[in-house]
């Protein structure tokens, strides 16, 4: 089918076929916490649409966790970005966990990946599919995105949009008010829902019609993810993902799994086991909830961090551990460090070891 | 009216808020909803969510790393 061509009417039907009289059509909107979802949902309330928030929560998230775990960001307010995009625009967030059915979008997406280990396009389907399920247990009316075309180059290019439409079952109820009048008129614009000339047509990678827009709105403050609010679009951390899979052998995760790639410095000095080595008090704090798991490391004769093992260790590899430990410790210049090592049944003994130097840290261990 | 109790400890954000936007969508109107959790971001995402769905905040307390949030389920959940 061309992207020129209309999409096909929806087949899905929704509880709410036509509104009481006066009261007005319901979107949900999908809201990332960044600036172009908070413009479209504002569009279409100046439309008079009842317009309600949705936000999904993967676990790769990057707003959040890592604002908990780190010492340097504890000095920022706090701020849950979707939740003051809704305040702003006074409409209700609902905040959907999705993160077991979201496993198979990373694992098998079926347009691959990007740059990274970002399933971009899946992950669009995945979530406007999410939001088309939620539109019709709610009896809500469509469904409207930030998405600007040409602005990714993955999920928002004038091929692929038809796709998320068409696999998210959504069809002609997915409204992109941001560019809507570059693309086929939706259900909402043909049926006079909305206006379709108060649309926008949005086009490209600049920012600023989307900044001249929130000028207009007298939105002042507001968040900048491009592209930054998801951890798999980040280069490391799908290095470190890539490198779980593989020393697995499978392509699998559970939640703890990629909730500790967001922390700590990780390093694999042997292909059977790594490290995961707590880079300030947050994450030394974050890691103590896990050393009951894993075979842990600590100094008991200079202040430091608090090492995971990940692997199965024998006694070189415990010495070299210990040894690592001690690096990144205050102890790193000293002759010897004493360190604590316990195992998962809890049962720990006493290692004194020298600090590996810096210099004889071979760099492709660092993940 | 009941009061119920939500232990949302060892937790990070937004996990808190959705465990307790769940649970209060099993509740009625008038119930209060004690939130305990140890991420410090939940002091803003609850009251913050509350505000966007009209339930109302009774009470906040940090005291060393618990959080305790108490909050009246307003008429819509």
């Amino acid at each position: 089918m061309s992207p020129q061509q209309p999409l096909p009417a929806t087949s899905i039907a929704p509880a709410r076929t036509a509104p009481a009289t006066g009261a007005p059509r319901k979107a949900v909107a999908l809201i990332s916490g960044g600036l172009d979802s908070m413009l479209a949902a504002k569009v279409m309330l100046e439309q008079g649409i009842h317009v309600e928030g949705i936000n999904f929560y993967t676990g790769f998230c990057v707003e959040g966790h890592t604002h908990a775990i780190r010492n340097h960001e504890h000095a920022k307010p706090k701020r849950n970005n979707a939740l003051w995009t809704a305040e702003q625009l006074g409409i209700k967030l609902h905040i959907i966990e999705v993160i077991e059915e979201y496993k198979d979008v990373v694992i098998n997406p079926k347009h691959g990946y990007g740059a990274n280990l970002n399933p971009c396009l899946d992950c669009k389907g995945f979530m406007v599919r999410k939001a088309r399920e939620w539109m019709e247990k709610n009896g809500f009316d469509f469904i409207i995105t930030g998405e600007v075309l040409g602005q990714r180059p993955m999920s928002q290019r004038r091929d692929t949009m038809p796709v998320v439409a068409r696999e998210s079952g959504a069809f002609d109820r997915l409204l992109r008010p941001l560019c809507a009048k570059l693309l086929p008129a939706t259900l909402p614009e043909r049926e006079g829902w909305v206006d379709r000339n108060k649309l926008l047509d949005f086009n490209g990678r600049s920012r600023k019609p989307q900044m001249a827009l929130a000028a207009k709105y007298g939105f002042k403050d507001y968040a900048q993810p491009a592209g930054g609010c998801c951890f798999l679009t980040n280069e490391q951390y799908s290095h470190k993902l890539a490198d779980l899979w593989s020393t697995r052998g499978s392509k699998q995760y559970e939640f703890d799994d990629i909730m500790l790639l967001k922390v700590g410095r990780h390093l694999r000095p042997r292909p059977h086991f790594k490290l995961i080595v707590g880079r300030d008090e947050g994450e030394n704090n974050f890691l103590e909830g896990y050393r009951k798991r894993f075979v842990h490391l600590y100094a008991t004769s200079h202040e430091g961090p608090l090492v995971l093992i990940d692997g199965t260790v024998n006694e070189d590899d415990l010495a070299l551990a210990a040894r690592l430990t001690a690096r990144f410790g205050k102890g790193r210049d000293t002759e010897s460090v004493t360190l604590t090592v316990a195992d998962i049944q809890g049962n720990s003994r006493e290692l004194r070891v020298a600090p590996m130097p810096a210099n004889e840290i071979p760099p492709e261990w660092y993940l | 009216m009941s009061h119920f109790v939500l232990d949302a400890r060892h937790l990070l954000c937004p996990m808190p808020v959705i465990r307790a936007q769940n649970r209060i969508a099993e509740l009625a109107p008038g119930d209060t909803l004690e939130v305990h959790a140890t991420d410090p971001g939940a002091l803003h995402d609850i009251p913050a969510w509350c505000r966007v769905h009209g339930h109302e905040i009774v009470s906040v307390a940090h005291v060393d790393k618990e959080v305790s949030i108490t909050l009246r389920v307003g008429g819509t959940a």
